[in-house]
């Protein structure tokens, strides 16, 4: 230890500028995990003391302000959303990436559209879906509407995320499959997806975290009853909703702490999940 | 025997000839290799025999390449491939076991068993000369290994689809002197069944293996003939500048 740090004082004296810059760059890491960490450790030292059996009561009341509704309802608001976009997002991807003319105006369009769409404000997403899902096509406040909601919302993320992942696949890959004589389809489905799939989850996880934080975009579409959901078409809140509402509320900030702990989980485990999945599916490397 | 045959080729990327009037036989279990310096258009003409150059979009073809007396043009594109593989400068394996790498292009095609599978990995590995390197690593990703042996799996994926011409453009560019030489004696091994093409900018390697050679120039063949007569007697005075290192 002594021996090494006389080195890097050395070092130091010899190379400023590289000192300083490595200290600015530990600096920020350990920055950004200790802000990170203190906020873990705030959530968790206020919620898990309040973390009650009552709190996962399958029925929600005033009382009990049970979770288990609301978890409920996230785990379809988030389901829904990915069964519509993941499909459409990988295969407009792959569209863009694979089978449309290099430089053609369509992906210059398409690509434009997609930024833009990802820069709006969730609360704009909102209020479309107020106007389009719940008044014009007369679904309510309702689960649909708010996974439609999101589905529009996150799907230039998906999109976007999968074609970088296409894009970063090597052409030397596609050469070697045509030069085996196998098609294009054969080529793109065998090996270029299967390649891109660890860059799309990660895009699909970005998606996820979008979902369960949202709140502005599902306040006016998926409204805010805290009840068990009976179909699609019935109103339901999400856990970030319910946390809004606990909170906004003001009587049950405790119940609130227990809640976002539980929310952390389920976002821990979804991100543990995803990456598992990116590891069977990417061919073991 | 000439098992492919160009004739009065010229290739354009755009507004760029690459290839011109380029008139070449390659016989049968033979080795031919292309030489020449950089940028004179070898990789372009390689990439011509199995029509990979289909691929890049503003190359137009004139002329004519056959494969047993039949124009390339009329066969439909993967059967051209299946019969005529390629090996490339980088070794690049799927992202995937070494089995599956083999297994690919037999898959491609319609093989289906699973022990007509098993045996085609073997006696590919076996023919590329690594089957005793990997006999117990075929589950494991191609792409944990060195960069000779990647090599190798390419030429045993090439191999797995009977092709009946192998084109390799700079197969051990990347290659230490060690993979080099088992590459070059794989090689030459291999002509007894296949008919082999080789790009090479080593003509030392030119020398070692092949049976002909053809020399490029600016996108145009300079000269070509049998290997021993082109480096003993080069009857260009360009070719003799060349292979005496004194341009290029
Ligand atoms: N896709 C392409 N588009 C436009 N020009 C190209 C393309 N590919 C190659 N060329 C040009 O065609 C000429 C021949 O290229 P080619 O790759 O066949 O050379 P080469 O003999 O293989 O060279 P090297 O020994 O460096 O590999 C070069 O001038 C190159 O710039
Ligand atoms: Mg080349």
């Amino acid at each position: 230890m002594g021996a090494r740090l006389k080195f890097s004082i050395e070092t130091a004296r010899r190379y400023p500028l590289s000192f300083v810059l490595k200290v600015l760059v530990v600096g920020s890491a350990l920055l950004t995990l200790g802000a990170l960490f203190f906020l873990l450790a705030y959530i968790i030292v206020n919620g898990v003391p309040h973390l009650k059996p009552s709190l996962f009561a399958w029925k929600y009341n005033t009382k009990n302000v049970s979770l288990v509704p609301a978890l409920l309802n996230t785990l379809i608001i988030v389901g829904i959303p990915l069964i519509v976009t993941v499909p459409l997002g990988v295969f407009s991807a792959i569209y863009l990436c694979e089978y449309a003319k290099k430089g053609s105006k369509v992906v210059e369009v398409v690509r434009i559209t997609a930024e833009t769409l990802s820069g709006i404000p969730s609360i704009v997403y909102g209020l479309f879906g107020l106007l389009f899902f719940v008044i014009y096509l007369r679904w309510g406040y309702s689960i649909l509407a708010g996974s439609m909601t999101l589905s529009i919302m996150i799907l230039p993320l998906i999109m976007r995320t999968a074609e970088e992942a296409l894009l970063s696949i090597p052409t030397s890959l596609r050469e070697a499959s045509f030069a085996l004589g196998a098609g294009k389809l054969r080529t793109v489905f065998r090996i270029v997806l299967p390649a891109a799939i660890p860059g799309i989850l990660s895009g699909v996880i970005l998606g996820i975290g979008r979902i369960v934080g949202e709140t502005a975009a599902l306040i006016y579409t998926a409204g805010t009853v805290p009840r068990i959901p009976g179909s699609v078409f019935s109103s339901g809140r999400t856990l970030a909703i319910h946390l809004y509402t606990l909170s906004s509320e003001g009587f049950h900030t405790n119940e609130a702490f227990a809640t976002a702990v539980v929310l952390l989980i389920i976002v821990l485990l979804i991100n543990a999940l995803s990456a598992g999945l990116a590891r069977r599916l990417g061919g073991g490397n | 025997m000439d098992k492919m045959m160009v004739k009065n080729l010229d290739l354009y990327y755009g507004d760029f000839q690459a290839l011109d009037d380029v008139n070449l036989a390659i016989p049968e279990n033979q080795i031919t290799a292309f030489i020449g310096p950089s940028g004179c258009g070898k990789s372009t003409m390689i990439k011509t025999l199995n029509r990979m150059n289909d691929l890049i979009e503003g190359c137009k073809i004139e002329g004519e390449v056959l494969l047993d007396g039949k124009s390339i043009q009329e066969l439909d594109v993967n059967t051209l491939r299946k019969r005529v593989g390629m090996v490339f400068q980088k070794p690049n394996p799927f992202p995937m076991s070494v089995y599956d790498n083999i297994a690919y292009g037999p898959r491609t095609h319609g093989v289906r068993s699973k022990a007509k599978l098993d045996d085609i990995v073997e006696k590919s590995l076996m023919d590329a000369a690594i089957w005793d390197e990997l006999k117990d690593r075929l589950k494991k990703s191609a792409l944990g290994l060195s960069g000779g042996q990647q090599q190798r799996i390419c030429i045993a994926r090439a191999l797995a689809i009977q092709p009946e011409v192998l084109l390799m453009d700079e197969p051990t560019s990347a290659l230490d002197p060690i993979s080099t030489a088992k590459i070059e004696e794989l090689v030459s091994t291999l002509k007894k069944e296949y008919t082999i093409v080789i790009v090479t900018h080593n003509m030392q390697q030119a020398v070692r293996i092949s049976d002909q050679t053809a020399f490029f120039l600016h996108g145009q063949i300079v000269e070509h003939g049998t290997t021993a007569q082109f480096f003993s007697i080069p009857q260009d005075k360009r070719t003799e500048d060349y292979i005496t290192g004194r341009f290029g």
